[in-house]
């Protein structure tokens, strides 16, 4: 028995060996060398300082910027360091008290009673959603050109123009991403 | 389900298929002790863990050898997994600074990651380090699933040969499978998904300069934001290919630092069912008769497809009490609509729902969307589909062979209609092998409805769950139905990390793990002892339509028989009420 404990703890080990550091390892030096932007965090710079990752979203609040999804992260929207959904059941009074609370502002930001676009009244797996729906974005360009003092067919376009489609028209599903919009927004004229 | 989403679903399929099949040409070469191509340039690898192990690889086993050296094995990894948790603080790579976790989480994670389950009570950027994601958990993740296949190889072993006493060698079942087939496969696979973004590197974070500044739930103000970094592309990738699925951040592969884009979601959906897959074909390959392996893999198409297309239709249609609030939830072409409460707009209502029928279908329990927050079906679909005992595509090499233990009760059952003894593969099913068939198909059974009973009949077990009313219920359900049968999925609303779940679930993870591996391994030693049974007229052949009916009927009536009353209590009663305009 001693024996057969102590083959399976040198089986581990070697495994361990191999499997826990080399394999990682490995990986680690072929991703650096072959992807060092992705395997970093997909970082954003401006003027040589990170403003983002163009996979993770940020929080918008004021009307000259496009918002991004709702959020359940912990201390702060957005906050990556810790990921979280909401996990609230479908029939939850929470869930139903948090949509109705957010359809009533945004309802209000667009002075429509039309229904809204779904992604901007629930919030995302991840709490780090960076995009919304093409509808979501294009609900706002009304708002965000009018705080802007821009016209609002260059907002038009500009959202138009950050739109990624289906990868080869099959994989995922059409979506904007809210930072990339934004910072773009930010160079307009 | 849209006619769109059919097509969709029809092409997933075939992809995975064209993948998988011929993979199984290559598994089952590796069961045969040959080394065919990538395996060449590995050989010296596996001889050294031989070496380092000093265990004799060529020396035959018997069956119950062959399972001392499993439960030896898989012990061993319990103690060191606990040991390494424990000791966290003092650790390298530990760059957060984490403490040691607390002695029942650390108790729930080593039997989870032994068990090939990977149920977390834990948020994982939030508790573990970089050194014990990596040589703790992720070496756990290469085993598991190794472990499986070995079982799995020891299995087809017992068909294949005749009047035999042995079943093959653990240890080199075991290490072929992790080096020559989960090994390669992973550098591939976490390359490919560090093209995508998914992020590799020993930085804890990094952290930058928000466009608008924000404010905290305390009102203080917020510039910056810190992204969790990490080795994730390597611990992703097994853990789609291992069908593992512990994630290295809290939201598992909804993260987009482990799943930022469609193709990187696609190709992990693809790693979850490959292995599941590939092992049917290697099946059918070392039973000498690839229609067997066919016929298996038919009955697990069958039986996904439908239940995955409640799912998808379900959350495609989306959530009425929020079109009622103004949510607008109708697919158009500027959105993809659908219930997106605890979904990425990158996903959409019908991948979200296509992986979560997937990882539940393979004993994986990766999440790219919150389960916890899919209309009442959407859910429910992913919780029957671990109720049927992970035999739909199932854990690597678990999944197959517990699909073949309903095999053995199908043919029995058969056997029992016509009055003959009933045969499988050639080999004659007696009374031995029908009573371990039983015990391995109804343990994990057990241990779902004993462990929600005492966890809902329980104040400590009530305490831990977030939602009112049935759908609070579900959440149980849902936690011993995923840990019973060593799934690892999550409605994660409920709050697991607490002693009573963390024990009650490790126990389950047990019961599920080694009251189906044990049987299974026992059938093969009694299998291989047996004399080939030449077909005769009377033989029901267990390749064609009638057989795969029979089969796809006993999973499903068994499943059905066990857990209707619960689903009827949980989800089916909550479809009605969401529908209904009734209070939660």
């Amino acid at each position: 028995m001693f024996t057969l404990l102590s083959a399976a703890l040198r089986v581990l080990l070697a495994l361990s060996l191999l499997c826990g550091i080399v394999y990682p390892a490995l990986v680690l030096g072929l991703a650096q060398l072959a992807f060092p932007v992705q395997a970093n965090g997909s970082l954003i710079e401006r003027d040589g300082r990170a403003v983002g990752s163009r996979l993770i979203g940020q929080p918008f609040h004021s009307s000259r910027y496009f918002w991004s999804r709702p959020s359940a992260t912990g201390v702060h929207a957005y906050d990556a360091r810790a990921s979280s959904g909401s996990n609230l059941g479908p029939t939850s009074p929470a869930l139903l008290d948090a949509v109705a609370g957010r359809v009533r502002d945004l309802r209000a930001s667009v002075s429509s009673e039309a229904p809204v676009p779904v992604d901007l009244v629930t919030t995302s797996a991840s709490g780090l959603d960076p995009h919304i729906s093409p509808a979501a974005a294009l609900l706002q360009v009304e708002r965000v050109a009018t705080a802007r003092g821009l016209a609002p067919e260059r907002v038009r376009a500009l959202v138009l123009d950050h739109v990624e489609p289906r990868t080869i028209g099959l994989l995922g599903e059409a979506r904007v991403n809210v930072l990339e919009l934004d910072l773009a927004l930010d160079e307009l004229r | 389900m849209s006619l769109e989403a059919w097509m969709r679903l029809t092409l997933f399929i075939a992809v995975l298929v064209a993948l998988g099949w011929p993979l199984g040409a290559y598994l089952a070469n590796v069961a045969a002790g040959k080394n065919p191509g990538v395996a060449r340039w590995l050989a010296p690898l596996e001889r050294g863990i031989y070496r380092i192990g000093g265990v004799d690889s060529a020396r035959e086993m018997t069956w119950k050898q062959y399972a001392l050296a499993l439960l030896a094995f898989q012990l061993v990894g319990v103690l060191v997994l606990y040991a390494l948790q424990r000791l966290q603080g003092s650790l390298p790579f530990n760059p957060a600074g984490f403490a040691g976790t607390t002695p029942d989480l650390a108790f729930d994670t080593a039997i989870s990651f032994v068990t090939n389950t990977n149920w977390q009570s834990y948020g994982g950027e939030t508790t573990m380090s970089h050194f014990v994601q990596a040589v703790g958990l992720g070496v756990q993740n290469f085993v598991s699933a190794a472990t499986g296949i070995a079982v799995f190889f020891a299995l087809a072993r017992g068909f294949q040969r005749a009047s035999a006493a042995t079943l093959g060698n653990f240890w080199a079942d075991m290490v072929r499978s992790t080096v020559h087939v989960l090994l390669p496969l992973s550098v591939v696979l976490a390359l490919a998904l560090v093209s995508q973004g998914v992020v590799q590197t020993l930085a804890p974070a990094a952290t930058v300069q928000l466009l608008e500044p924000t404010t905290d739930s305390a009102g203080a103000p917020v510039s910056e934001q810190t992204l969790a970094l990490g080795p994730v592309a390597s611990q992703v990738a097994i853990k789609q290919l291992g069908t593992n699925g512990g994630g290295f951040f809290n939201v598992n592969s909804a993260h987009p630092f482990e799943n930022p884009t469609p193709l990187s979601n696609y190709l992990e959906l693809l790693a979850i069912l490959l292995l599941p897959v590939a092992a049917c074909s290697a099946f059918g390959r070392m039973a000498v008769d690839r229609r067997q392996g066919r016929a298996l893999l038919a009955t697990m198409i069958l039986i996904f497809v439908p239940l995955t297309a409640l799912a998808i239709g379900a959350e495609e249609r989306g959530n009425p009490k929020l079109t009622a609030l103004g949510a607008d939830q109708f697919a158009s072409e500027q959105q993809s609509g659908g219930n997106l409460e605890g979904k990425e707009v990158r996903f959409g209502a019908f991948e979200s729902a296509l992986w979560s029928t997937a990882t539940t279908a393979a004993s994986n329990g990766s999440v790219n969307s919150m389960h916890d927050s899919y209309t009442p079906l959407g859910g429910l679909a992913p919780m029957v589909l671990m109720q049927l005992g992970e035999v739909v595509f199932g854990g690597v090499g678990s999944g197959l062979y517990g699909l073949v233990l309903f095999a053995l009760v199908a043919v029995f059952l058969a056997g029992l209609m016509v009055g003959r003894t009933p045969e499988y593969l050639g080999k004659k099913i007696e009374r031995f092998e029908v009573q371990m068939a039983s015990l391995g198909i109804l343990a994990p059974c057990f241990a779902v409805l004993v462990g929600t009973a005492l966890a809902v009949s329980t104040s400590v077990g009530r305490a831990s769950i977030q939602d009112p009313g049935v759908h609070g219920f579900s959440e149980v359900l849902y936690a011993f139905s995923s840990a019973g049968n060593n799934n690892g999925s999550a409605f994660a609303g409920l709050n697991a990390n607490v002693p009573f779940y963390n024990v009650a679930l490790g126990f389950a993870m047990l019961i599920a793990r080694y009251l189906v591996a044990l049987p299974v391994i026992a059938i093969a030693g009694t299998l291989a002892a047996k004399k080939k049974t030449p077909e005769s007229a009377g033989t029901l052949p267990t390749h064609g339509a009638l057989f795969v009916g029979l089969l796809v009927g006993v999973v499903l009536l068994v499943g059905a028989l066990t857990f209707l009353p619960s689903l009827a209590i949980g989800p089916i009663v909550e479809h009605l009420q969401m529908i209904a305009g009734g209070g939660a």
